[in-house]
């Protein structure tokens, strides 16, 4: 497993101290602490690239060298352990002279063209190079070449751009456990390449875009749709609706400078509005759909013996994972579409009726925090109208990036509503968000549905909270309901391993295939680490507070739904627009 | 299936160039022919380095080299050498000329030789468990397993063995180190990667005396309390793999291996893992790395194998000739290992002495012996009376040595001083008809090739390093370009992850101080004095 950096330590080890002369200056740290770890308690940011916190370190890069006394040669302080006594030098003619000797080894096999890639400006090898004031690249020579992988639905590979730090592969290994890359060849020839030698696109990749975040340059990206959005808004013969989901409204305040954690969702509307969309509907309302139709069918699976653990399904990543490695446990999982889909149907279905457009003529498009909806909008079951439900999923950041190539300012802008009647949506869908949030907004339906009473606290605390895995026990007038939510894909292993062993046994299990769920999602604005993860959280928990209506039952519009078009709840129409199946995949 | 002789056919991109390839497929027809396919073997083997032309073949344990030969060549070197033991002098490498001993082809004086351990092979069959007992194997198992284990590792800390698979590290200490860590799971590992070019020593002693290695294990494995061995043999000798394979068969039949040995309570099994081909893979960690199934890349050090190795468990890992020294000194103790060779440094070290030199092959000899010596008296002096460029001592990744250094003592400590390094002994001669650049070039391109691509400065480093190199011998060298070797080697040395490329730039750096003349007219006067390089003509300047 991975080690944390900073992890907290037992006390026992807190107690256990070394003095380091760090600079001249005395200083104490833990005694298990690396002297990266030191350096950043004493206040010293090493510069890195191949080091990631939360991953086991690596020490490739050679950037976080440090001059130790006694040492023959200097020091990655990324995988060297403290010790009594020790004597560093973080900014010697020695160590700064290395450092920036090895970055512009990195640079000599980097195509220097910044203003063409994706990473401009947020890049970790620009940032370096500026900091460490990299005039010209002394070393020059060949360069690698691959073609840019384009095979994935979601996660784009150009391999010219990679420093081979490895965080990608780590990520996936270790956060997600899906083993989808590694490296290939050696030496000057090494890259990154799915199992076999295979297109990403052909490989187990889940599509969750976790590596996009760990990548330090513009090697990974998200799959762009940006074009294809834009001709859809300037085509007149279309009705362009867009939808943006729960996690987008505490995101994208960010690429705009507002503080992270801030809800913006006054002002995205504005802004999408602005953009050119002839709709913005919230994708909010129908998580509280899904609320409806998967609580109805955790219902009939609870009371009338129906298949359990149930499993949540709104995660496209998870969903592939299951069916590459889990497809034992497919019956398992909800057959409700996610919430992205499920309004994508009901769009070109319920309210292409209502407006008098044909579904042909209606483009869908949606802002997810998410790379892997974009594959998943382009699954085949994915088609309740005769069309795809969803026709273009744009990340967070694409999205940004389209604002600001109108020249909108988010953070300038005045607050609107969602349009109706898609638009209105409960705290329980807010919720949707963060990990344990899908659970939780679930529970409260189930529990008032179940019992015919008013739940008393509404806030499952049990559920909430960055642990990998999160268990709770509710009562529901007398039967304790078991529930578990895990969110990484390998911490959903480690859960369903035990499921699978029979060593633990639970009524409904929520998993999320990012870490700390979609607010961690692989198109969220970047930098997406623990620290903004929790912040982001923080601001959806807040939100949630903040609504008048928190049950997903008790949203209007949905009970209108229900009334006017769709009947009842996992009934007959809801079957045919709402729910999917599945299918077994390779586990290579 | 036991071989009275092996003949190593080159086999290089230049060697196939200039018919390797028909030659061997020649050789194996003729002995086919001349049915003794199943008692000599046929094997490739990778350039020695320096001027010997190519293809060659080399006769061992002959010790007789032919270069470079034709197909034409073959029958006659079969029917006279091989069948008849006429070794036929015309095709025999200038000055290569063997002298008749004991039955065998010996490199010639042999004053120097000291046997330890090289003490069986060439004299026992070494498929054979009777033969190496009858010489007092596995008596020193007997005799670790009646002391204590501490006793063993005092011992061998005792009699100041230094691990021979390059680093030099004490011996004894390691098995202290793997012995004191906690874990009830321990396992010892013996490194038979030998992946430096010009290196066959290990190959030798696992073929000629696989026994030694076992009775080693067992030992080792008694001291720090493992029940379990590999050894890691790259897949290119397959003969070595047999005969330890066989080995262990019949030590496991003899109860040698196995439970219980020798009516103790010690118990030993070990199992042979096959090489992944990189020479990385020597790397003591990289090889843990591989015998788990994952790709051959250094670990992260500390923690070192002796606290955590094997699937994360105390391991004690040593080169093959280090421990074919281990049986000998628990049978003649610590006093008798340590009169030999010098005080820092005792015991022998196998030598391969390979390049320019007039006798090509292998001896063992007490440590401290000079390089004069060695390629003086042993190796009868530089061929067709030339002088002595550089001898690059234990491969490219070893030591660089200069004429200046004739006289140091090789052993690992006096080699250090002089920014030398020992090596695993192979002895790469390069005469002074030879470009410095060239020869600078081609060991580069040797840790290009085999850079294992997790370490910045090691992975486009050694990129630039050649590319540099290239260019100065194409007329090309830039005015800073010397600089920007010096530059690019220092790094390379202070920053790369593992020895191979902290390594790596060692004779790059020690021949830019010692021949900066010569790189330096490379650069700005685009001269080649040795006419290696194809500089472009010197451009004549405009007179207006
Ligand atoms: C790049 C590299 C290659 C190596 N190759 C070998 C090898 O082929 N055989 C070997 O015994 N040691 C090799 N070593 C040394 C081992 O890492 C290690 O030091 C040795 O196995 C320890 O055994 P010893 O103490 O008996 O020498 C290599 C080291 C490096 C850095
Ligand atoms: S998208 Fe997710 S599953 Fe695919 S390679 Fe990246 S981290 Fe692995
Ligand atoms: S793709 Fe990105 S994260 Fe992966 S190794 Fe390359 S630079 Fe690192
Ligand atoms: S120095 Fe670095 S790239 Fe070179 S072999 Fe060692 S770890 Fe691999």
């Amino acid at each position: 497993m991975a080690k944390v950096a900073g992890d907290i330590k037992s006390e026992q080890e807190q107690e256990n101290m070394v003095n380091l002369l760090l600079d001249e200056k005395e200083i104490q740290v833990p005694a298990s602490a690396t002297v990266l770890e030191a350096c950043k308690l004493a206040g010293i940011n090493i510069p890195t690239l191949c080091h990631m916190d939360g991953l086991t370190p690596y020490g490739g890069c050679r950037i976080c060298l440090v001059e130790i006394e006694g040492q023959p040669t200097l020091t990655a302080s990324c995988v060297t352990p403290v010790r009594e006594g020790m004597k560093i030098q973080t900014s010697s003619k020695k160590v700064r002279e290395a450092r920036k000797a090895n970055l512009e080894l990195l640079l000599s096999n980097h195509p220097l063209d910044c203003q063409l890639c994706d990473r401009n400006q947020s890049c970790e090898l620009q940032d370096l190079a500026y900091e460490f004031g990299v005039r010209k690249i002394r070393f020059q020579g060949e360069q690698q070449h691959h073609e840019v992988d384009l095979s994935s639905p979601s996660v784009k590979r150009d391999l010219d751009r990679c420093i081979l730090c490895g965080r990608c592969i780590r990520t996936c290994a270790e956060i997600q456990s899906v083993f989808a890359i590694d490296f290939a060849n050696r030496g000057f020839e090494s890259y990154i390449s799915p199992s076999l030698g295979l297109p990403l696109g052909e490989s187990v990749c889940i599509n969750c875009g976790q590596c996009i975040h760990a990548c330090p340059t513009g090697a990974l990206s998200e799959v762009e749709h940006v074009e294809q959005v834009w001709d859809a808004i300037n085509d007149p013969e279309k009705t362009v609706i867009l939808q943006t989901a729960p996690a987008i409204r505490v995101s994208i305040g960010e690429p705009f400078g507002m503080p992270q954690g801030t809800i913006s969702t006054g002002k995205m509307v504005a802004s999408f509005r602005r953009l050119g969309f002839d709709y913005v509907f919230d994708t909010n309302f129908s998580a509280d759909l899904t609320i409806i139709e998967e609580g109805t069918e955790f219902i009939t699976r609870l009371t009338q013996g129906g298949k359990l653990p149930l499993i949540t399904s709104c995660s496209p990543g998870w969903i592939k994972f299951m069916e590459h490695f889990y497809p034992e446990l497919m019956e398992n999982v909800s057959t409700c579409k996610s919430p992205q889909q499920m309004m994508g149907a009901l769009v070109k279905t319920y309210f292409a009726q209502k407006i008098g457009v044909e579904a042909k003529d209606i483009v869908m498009a949606s802002i997810m925090p998410c790379t892997a909806k974009k594959y998943e909008c382009q699954r085949d079951e994915m088609k309740a109208s005769g069309y795809q439900d969803v026709d273009y999923t744009l990340t967070t950041r694409e999205a940004a990036r389209m604002l600001r190539e109108k020249g909108i300012n988010l953070a300038e802008m005045p607050e609107e509503e969602f349009d109706d009647p898609l638009g209105i949506s409960t705290g329980a869908a807010a919720v949707f968000g963060a990990t344990g949030g899908v659970m939780e907004a679930a529970l409260r339906t189930v529990y008032e549905k179940v019992t015919g009473e008013t739940l008393p606290k509404l806030d499952f605390m049990d559920v909430r909270g960055i642990d990998g895995v999160k268990e709770a026990i509710v009562d529901v007038k007398g039967t304790p309901v078991r529930v578990a939510v895990s969110h990484g894909l390998g911490n959903a292993r480690t859960l369903l391993d035990k499921v699978r062993a029979g060593d633990v046994a639970y009524h409904f299990i929520e998993i999320m295939a990012c870490p700390g769920g979609c607010i961690g999602g692989g198109g969220q604005p970047i930098p997406t680490n623990l620290d903004v993860r929790m912040k982001r959280i923080e601001a959806i928990y807040n939100l949630d507070r903040s609504l008048p209506v928190r049950k997903s039952h008790d949203n209007p519009a949905i009970q209108k739904l229900y009334e006017d078009f769709l009947g009842e709840p996992n009934g007959e129409k809801a079957h045919h627009l709402l729910h999917t199946h599945y299918s077994c995949r390779d586990k290579m | 299936m036991l071989y009275r002789a092996h003949v190593l056919v080159e086999m290089t991109s230049n060697s196939i160039h200039l018919g390797a390839s028909q030659v061997k497929e020649r050789l194996e027809r003729e002995i086919a022919q001349a049915g003794l396919s199943s008692e000599i073997k046929v094997l490739e083997t990778g350039p020695l380095g320096g001027g010997v032309p190519s293809p060659f073949l080399m006769v061992y344990p002959d010790n007789v080299m032919y270069a470079p030969v034709h197909v034409s060549d073959i029958e006659e070197i079969v029917t006279e050498h091989l069948l008849k033991g006429r070794p036929v002098e015309r095709l025999i490498a200038a000055g290569a000329r063997p002298e008749r001993k004991e039955g065998y082809f010996q490199p010639s004086p042999l004053a120097k030789e000291k046997r330890v351990v090289l003490r069986n092979s060439g004299l026992i069959d070494p498929g054979s468990i009777e033969d190496y007992i009858a010489r007092d194997g596995y008596l020193a198992l007997g005799k670790a397993l009646s002391m204590t284990r501490q006793q063993v590792v005092d011992m061998i800390k005792d009699s100041g063995l230094l691990g021979r698979g390059g680093a030099g590290f004490p011996t004894g200490l390691k098995l202290e180190f793997t012995m004191k860590a906690a874990g009830d799971e321990k396992y010892v590992v013996c490194n038979a990667d030998e992946g430096e070019p010009g290196t066959f020593k290990d190959r030798l002693i696992l073929e000629g005396d696989p026994h030694s290695i076992l009775e080693a294990m067992a030992i080792c494995a008694y001291a720090v309390g493992a029940d379990e061995g590999y050894i890691y043999i790259r897949a290119e000798y397959p003969e070595s793999i047999r005969a330890v394979e066989k080995a262990i068969e019949s030590a496991t039949e003899s109860g040698l291996l196995g439970d219980g040995i020798l009516g103790s309570d010690f118990s030993f099994r070990a199992k042979i893992r096959q090489g992944a081909g990189a020479y990385i893979c020597g790397e003591e960690t990289s090889l843990l790395e591989s015998i788990e199934g994952k790709r051959g890349e250094p670990r992260v050090k500390p923690p070192y194998p002796p606290q955590a190795g094997l699937w994360g468990k105390p391991t004690a890992i040593n080169n093959v000739e280090t421990l074919a020294s281990i049986p000998p000194i628990i049978l003649h103790g610590a006093d008798w290992f340590k009169n030999i060779g010098t005080p820092t440094c005792p015991g022998t070290k196998v030598f391969t002495l390979t390049g320019n030199v007039n006798m090509l092959g292998l001896i063992e000899v007490p440590m401290g012996i000079t390089l004069r010596e060695l390629l003086y008296d042993v190796g009868g002096g530089i061929r067709g009376g030339r002088e002595m460029k550089v001898v690059q001592t234990g491969g490219p990744s070893g030591g660089t040595m200069t004429p200046d250094m004739l006289d140091v003592p090789m052993a690992f400590d006096t080699l250090t001083q002089f920014n030398s390094a020992l090596g695993s002994g192979a002895l790469i001669v390069i005469d002074d008809s030879h470009c410095i650049v060239d020869v600078v070039k081609n060991f580069c391109e040797f840790f290009l090739h085999e850079s294992c691509g997790k370490c910045t400065p090691c992975r486009i480093g050694n990129k630039r390093i050649v590319e540099i190199l290239d260019r100065i011998q194409r007329g090309k060298g830039q005015e800073n370009d010397l600089e920007l070797l010096r530059i690019l080697g220092e790094n390379m040395k202070e920053t790369s992850f593992c020895g191979l490329g902290q390594a790596a730039p060692n004779p790059l750096m020690k021949c830019l101080d010692y021949f900066r003349e010569e790189f330096e007219k490379h650069v700005t006067e685009h001269l080649c004095d040795c006419q290696v390089c194809e500089m472009k003509p010197k451009r004549k300047k405009l007179s207006v």
